[in-house]
Formats: C-alpha cells, structure tokens, sequence
C-alpha cells in the first residue's frame, strides 16, 4: 500500500528539480499565509459576498487586473530564467526538459493568461462607464467568463508542479505535441487550461460586442462612441469569429491523444501541417485582439493630455474595423517555409503588408493629435510616447518578415523573436500599462505616484531596448529559438548577454511598478473630483471610485467627446443644474453559481488530464446541474431605491 | 422588460434532433469504411452545410429580431470568414498532393 502511494506521488508531483522544490514550499506557504489571513480576520463571508460571487464589472474587472499582473510575474520569471540559461554559452542552469517546458510556459501565460485577462480587465472596468451603462449585458456571463478564465489559468499554472508542464512550444505543434512523441500530462493541462479559460473569452466576446451595440447612452450614436470602446467593438468581432477556431483546433487534438485519432499524427492518413494551418488562423486574428484595444487605449490619451480632439476620428474607426477584417486573411505568414507554393505565399505576403497601411493611418493620426496640442508628460502619456517609436520599429521588422522569401531567413531566428517581443511588449504591453495608468483613479481613487512610476518606467524602456535590439543581430548571426545553449566559438555570448541585462532591467522595472502600487495605496494622490485628468468621455464625469450602480442618473448624449461637451456648457450656464429626478435603479443580483460551475470545470479538466474518467463525468455533471440551477432561478435582479441612492451620492460628495 | 419569443420547444426539439443526425451519419460512415474517400469527402461537407443551416435556423433565429440589418450583416461577415477557412485551407493545403 505504502509502496504504492510512493509510487503514484512521485510520477503525480513534479520532481528532481530543487529549483521546482523551492516552488512547492513557496505554493504551501503562501496557500497558509491566505487561509491564515482569512480566518484571523474573519473575511470569508466578504471574500464570498463582495467579490466571488459579485457580477459588477467594476469588481470583475479589477479581479482580471490582479490575475493579469500576477501572470506576468509568472511569465516574467519564466523570461529571467530562460535569459540567465542564455546569458553565456554552455550554461548549465537548466536542462534542456526544463528550458522546452519554460519557453512553452512563458508564451502560453503571456499571450493568454497575461496578456487577454489584462485587456478584459480594461473592457470590464472601462466600457460600461464609457458608454453611460449600469453593467455589461450580461452580468452573469461575465462573471462565468471570469471564473473560467481563471480556473483555466490554474489548470495551466499547477502543471509545473503537478504532473509536469507542457513542453512543445506555445502552440503545441504536431507530432511534438501528439501521444507518440508527448506521452506525459503536460500537453493535456495544456489543451484544457486553454479550452476552458477559451470558453470565457468568447462569451466575453459576445458580452462586450451586445453590451456596446445595445446599452449606449441615449443619443450616443455608433459614430459618438469614444474610440476605446470602438476599438473594443473590433475586438469582440474579432474573438467571436477567431475563438471558436482555437477551440475546435485544440479539441481535434484531444481527440488525437484521448481517444486515438488521426487529425494530426504522422501516420493514418493525419497531417500535422494541418494543425499549423488551423492554429494560426485563430493566432494571427489573435494579435490583433491584444492589439486593437492598446490603439483605442493610446487614442484615449493623446486625445486627453493633448487638449485635442482625436485627429481624424473617421479614418480611425475605419482603420481598424479594416485591420479586423484584414487580419483573418494574413494567416499564412507564420508559415511561410512549410512550401505551400509561391502562389500561396505571395498572396499572403501582400495581405501581410497591406495590414501595416491602416496601422500606418492611425500612427499619424496619434502625431497629428499631438501637434499643436498641450501636451502633459504624465505617466500614462509617458507610455504612449514611448509607444510610438517603439511600435514603429517593430512594424518596419514585421513588414521585412512578411517578404516571404526573406521569410527563409528570418523564420523561427532570434531576429523573430525580436520582433514579435518589439511590438508585442512595446505595443500591447506598454498600451495596457498606459491604460491602467490612466484608469487606476477611476478604478481605486487614487494616482498612481509619478516618481516611482518613472523610475518603473525608464527601468522597462532602456531595459527593453537593451534586451531586444541585441537579439536581432543575433538572429543575423545565425541564432535560432528554442536552443537551451551554444558554444563558445559562435560569438553570440556579448550579445547574448546585454539581452539578459535587459531582461533583468525590465524585471526592475516591475518591481518598482509593483513598489509603486504598495506606497500609493497610502501615499497616492486621492481623487476627490472624479475627473483627475481633466478627461474628456463619460467615465470621467462620475465619482472615483464608481458607486456600483454607476450612473445615479443615465447621461443624455449630444455627440463626440460626451463629458467635454458637458463640462463646456456646464461652464456656459455657470454652475446652475437642472434637478432630475432620481428613479430606483434595476440591478443583477449576485451568484455564486458562475465560481461553483467553474469549479467543477476545473475538476472535469484535471480529470481529463489525467484520463481519470470517473473524474472528468463527475466533473462534467456538476458543471450540468449548474446550467439547470441556473435555467430555473428566476429571482435573478432587484431595485435600489431612490432613497439609497441619494444616499450613496451623498456620500461621495454628490448633490442631487 | 419585455420578454421576446426566442422559439418553442417544439423548434428547439426539432433542431437539435436534426443536428444530432446531421454528427451522427458522417460519424458512422466514417467508422464503417462505408465509401469511398471521395464520396465520403462530399458527404461530409454536404451534412456540414446543412448543420449550418440547422444551427442558423433553429437556434441562432436569423429570421427573428427587430432588425434584422444586424443579422444580415453578421452573417454576411461570417460567411466570408467561413469561406475563408475552408477555401484557403483547401488552397494551402493542395501543395500536400505534390510531396506526398
């Protein structure tokens, strides 16, 4: 008995590695320290009432923000690791199993479970305020689409200390990632971490583009939408048409490996190329997922620290329902040496480069926004400036990568790797701190401090260029990725270990952020306005942060620019208002069904995982009485009464 | 809040029996080596289209709503990417018969 549980303990835990024992103790430790504080304080009952179970977006969306910056640090460590394997030639710091499961790891995490909870923290706390809503469309939905996102982010993070991690690549590509050459668990945390967090980005997708088609203001039409929640709207078209491609994808590949098929493996008629071809049609659209709401973020705040209006408002919104459209037809690019012909790659070479004209439309569009204006170096425009150069570079290298026969050459270098961090991190990135930055009082109540806030930022900014500009030359010297060492006689150890310099500098960079966020908790600058930027959208004309109705009263808009026209006439009339009439407000009631579902999700991905059946149905059928629980609830929403309401606003300082 | 009419269980019943026939047929000829790949190849993609059909129809309620522009134009939307995937996968692919 004993020898069996030693047996299944050590092929179920991770081990060998005390690099991986050192994360064992930090998880058990840290698992205490909650449970410990919880207790000690008594906040179970907050903890399940306030935020498990709420369907406030506000809340929802800064649970995403949490998550989010906790991935990066998970993805960031996975980066230092790789760069200090790197930083001299043959190292001996990882093996090579560790390194293929730590660059596999570190792409997964960033792009999907950094990257995409860091954006719809954005759409959650930001849309409905722009719009003048009370909550998305779907309330119940969004908190489902959360809780899956985040039990899929688990099933994804304990693989690396639980049954191992995957280890093919952050695409899993065929046959590496097939029974035949996988055989561990790894690549099955891999496919369903990702199915079930997949399942709350599409509904996510769903949720916004409803939310922002039928929940505007009265008054605002589409064409007076601020341009972030446009660029939300290009988003979900693009998630909606782009997520179910990935789901189908990775669920032929569970077949393949679960039950023995053959879409993908070398023999029975399979074809592995297939797999690439149907995985980068949901990853190219991917890109520009994380990318479209960063252009609405940057036009947001050139526009407020500019004192100007959006140039070119019209050429904005076309521009990127154009990169929407365009970007399912550009696919083929990533796979440019599998051979398909030159017809076929020079058909996706040019639709590669057509892309960059409307992406070249709003960059000057943002310069032309700027000129002119009164510019105000805060933090959040410090980014967007950086943002500019940065962006622009990593579009020139991606416009030589889309000539396909130059493609021969760079494909699958360091000088890729390069690119794709340059617009990814200088992009995405860079957009996605800008805007938290930006949104942080709205959010919280407070500003983030400056000072630490530059130091946080030049640390990210030299250390990016440090890091990255080295690695294009390495690619021209003949480096590939996903190599774990070199020798010494290839002459890419100086540059190899600038990159590794940088990398750390950004990781300082972090920590300041991180330092940043402690001190200002304390020390930041409070908001009492509710407007600290002098802002021009409707988000702005609301108390910080907002009461969890919103708006006491919905906003009647008259065109662009909502809260500046406002602001402007109020100043006209002097400071006489008009009263209005307070009305009970209908709110969704909490739930702690989306968290129980995604438990049981949660159970029936590790069941399968481990192809414990018994596991998977148990799981599955908890996940089904949740759908009939919830089909049959019909007491789901309730009236604040007028009463309260003016109470709250009181409170925050708001005559009515 | 007034409530719509999104179907009767009758529709509903309807639809999902169709489409489970509609997985079910190529899933058997496929296990049972009933035909040819060619003829299998067309089947499959015939029972495929008509599942469109169904899902369009039954569930997804293209005919319903007040304003019916949005559906078009979303389906118009979907079409292209759809044809999109399958043509340009096919497309991609044909180099396949030349190496193998």
């Amino acid at each position: 008995m004993w020898e069996k549980i030693k047996d299944f303990a050590s092929t179920f835990f991770v081990t060998g590695d005390p690099l991986i024992y050192g994360a064992d103790v930090a998880i058990v430790l840290t698992t205490f320290a909650i449970i410990f504080v919880l207790t000690y304080y008594k906040k179970w009952g907050w903890l399940w009432r306030e935020w498990l179970t709420t369907v406030d977006h506000k809340k929802i969306g800064i649970m995403y923000l949490i998550a989010s910056l906790l991935m990066l640090f998970r993805g960031g460590v996975d980066a230092l690791l790789m760069r200090l394997q790197l930083a001299l030639p043959e190292m001996h710091f990882l093996h090579s199993e560790h390194y293929n499961a730590i660059f596999t790891t570190h792409g997964t995490i960033m792009i999907l479970f950094m990257a995409m909870p860091m954006m719809f923290a954005l759409f959650n706390i930001v849309v409905p305020l722009q719009i003048g809503a009370r909550d998305v469309a779907y309330p119940f939905l969004n908190a489902l689409s959360f809780w899956l996102f985040f039990f899929g982010a688990l099933l994804f993070n304990i693989s690396f200390v639980i049954g191992g991690s995957p280890d093919s690549g952050w695409l899993a590509y065929p046959p590496l990632s097939e029974l035949s050459h996988s055989p561990g668990v790894g690549q099955n945390f891999y496919i369903w971490g990702i199915q079930i967090s997949g399942i709350g980005s599409l509904a996510t997708g769903i949720n916004f583009l409803v939310t922002i088609l039928k929940m505007r203001a009265p008054g605002m039409k589409l064409m007076d939408m601020p341009m972030f929640t446009w660029s939300v709207l290009a988003t979900c078209i693009l998630i909606i048409f782009a997520f179910p491609i990935l789901t189908v994808t990775l669920g032929l590949l569970f077949v393949d490996r679960f039950f023995g098929g053959h879409f993908f493996t070398m023999d029975g008629g399979g074809n592995p190329m297939m797999y690439v071809n149907l995985i980068w049609m949901w990853g190219h659209p991917e890109v520009y997922i994380v990318i479209l709401p960063a252009f609405g973020i940057f036009s947001e705040i050139v526009s407020t620290f500019s004192r100007k209006k959006i140039f070119g408002y019209k050429s904005m919104v076309f521009a990127m329902m154009i990169i929407s459209v365009l970007a399912f037809f550009t696919w083929v690019h990533h796979f440019f040496t599998m051979g398909a012909g030159a017809d076929v790659n020079a058909f996706f070479a040019v639709t590669t480069m057509a892309i960059a004209i409307p992406t070249g439309v709003k960059v000057f569009n943002w310069l032309f926004t700027m000129f002119r204006g009164r510019i105000q170096l805060k933090q959040p425009m410090l980014w967007t400036l950086a943002f500019i150069p940065c962006f622009a570079v990593g579009g020139a290298t991606g416009v030589m990568l889309a000539v396909a026969p130059a493609d021969y050459q760079y494909h699958n270098s360091y000088f890729l790797i390069a690119h794709f961090h340059q617009v990814l991190i200088g992009g995405v990135v860079f957009g996605y701190l800008a805007g938290i930055y930006y949104w942080w009082p709205k959010m919280f109540g407070f500003k983030l401090d400056e000072r630490l806030g530059k130091w946080g930022f030049w640390l990210w900014n030299i250390g990016f260029y440090v890091c990255f500009m080295p690695q294009y030359a390495l690619g021209f010297m003949g480096m590939t990725r996903r190599v774990y060492t070199y020798g010494w006689d290839l002459g890419w150890a100086p540059l190899n270990f600038t990159s590794t310099v940088g990398a750390f500098l950004m990781g300082a960079g972090f920590v300041f952020q991180i330092w940043q966020i402690a001190y200002s908790i304390k020390h930041g600058e409070r908001d009492r306005t509710g407007d600290p930027w002098n802002g021009r959208t409707l988000e702005w004309s609301i108390p910080s942060p907002a009461p969890h109705y919103n708006f006491a009263v919905i906003p009647q808009v008259k065109g662009p620019d909502a809260w500046w026209e406002m602001k402007k006439e109020m100043q006209q009339d002097g400071t006489k208002k008009k009263p209005v009439q307070l009305k009970p407000i209908h709110m969704p009631k909490n739930s702690g069904i989306p968290f129980i579902m995604s438990v049981f999700w949660f159970i029936a991905g590790f069941g399968f995982t481990f192809s414990w059946v018994w596991m998977a149905v148990f799981g599955l059928i908890g996940v089904g009485i949740c759908l009939l629980a919830r089909s049959f609830q019909y007491d789901t929403d309730y009236y604040i009464p007028v009463k309260e309401i003016e109470r709250t606003e009181k409170a925050l300082g708001r005559a009515v | 809040m007034n409530q719509e009419s999104h179907g009767s269980v009758k529709s509903y019943t309807i639809g999902f029996i169709l489409s489970i026939i509609l997985t079910v047929i190529p899933l058997v000829l496929v296990l049972n080596k009933m035909m040819s790949p060619t003829a299998l190849v067309v089947t499959i993609i015939a029972m495929a289209v008509l599942q469109f059909l169904v899902q369009l129809f039954f569930f997804m309620h293209i005919k319903e709503g007040e304003k019916p522009r949005y559906n078009v134009m979303a389906l118009i939307l979907g079409v292209v990417i759809v044809v999109t995937i399958v043509a340009g996968s096919v497309w991609i692919m044909s180099f396949n018969s030349q190496v193998q």
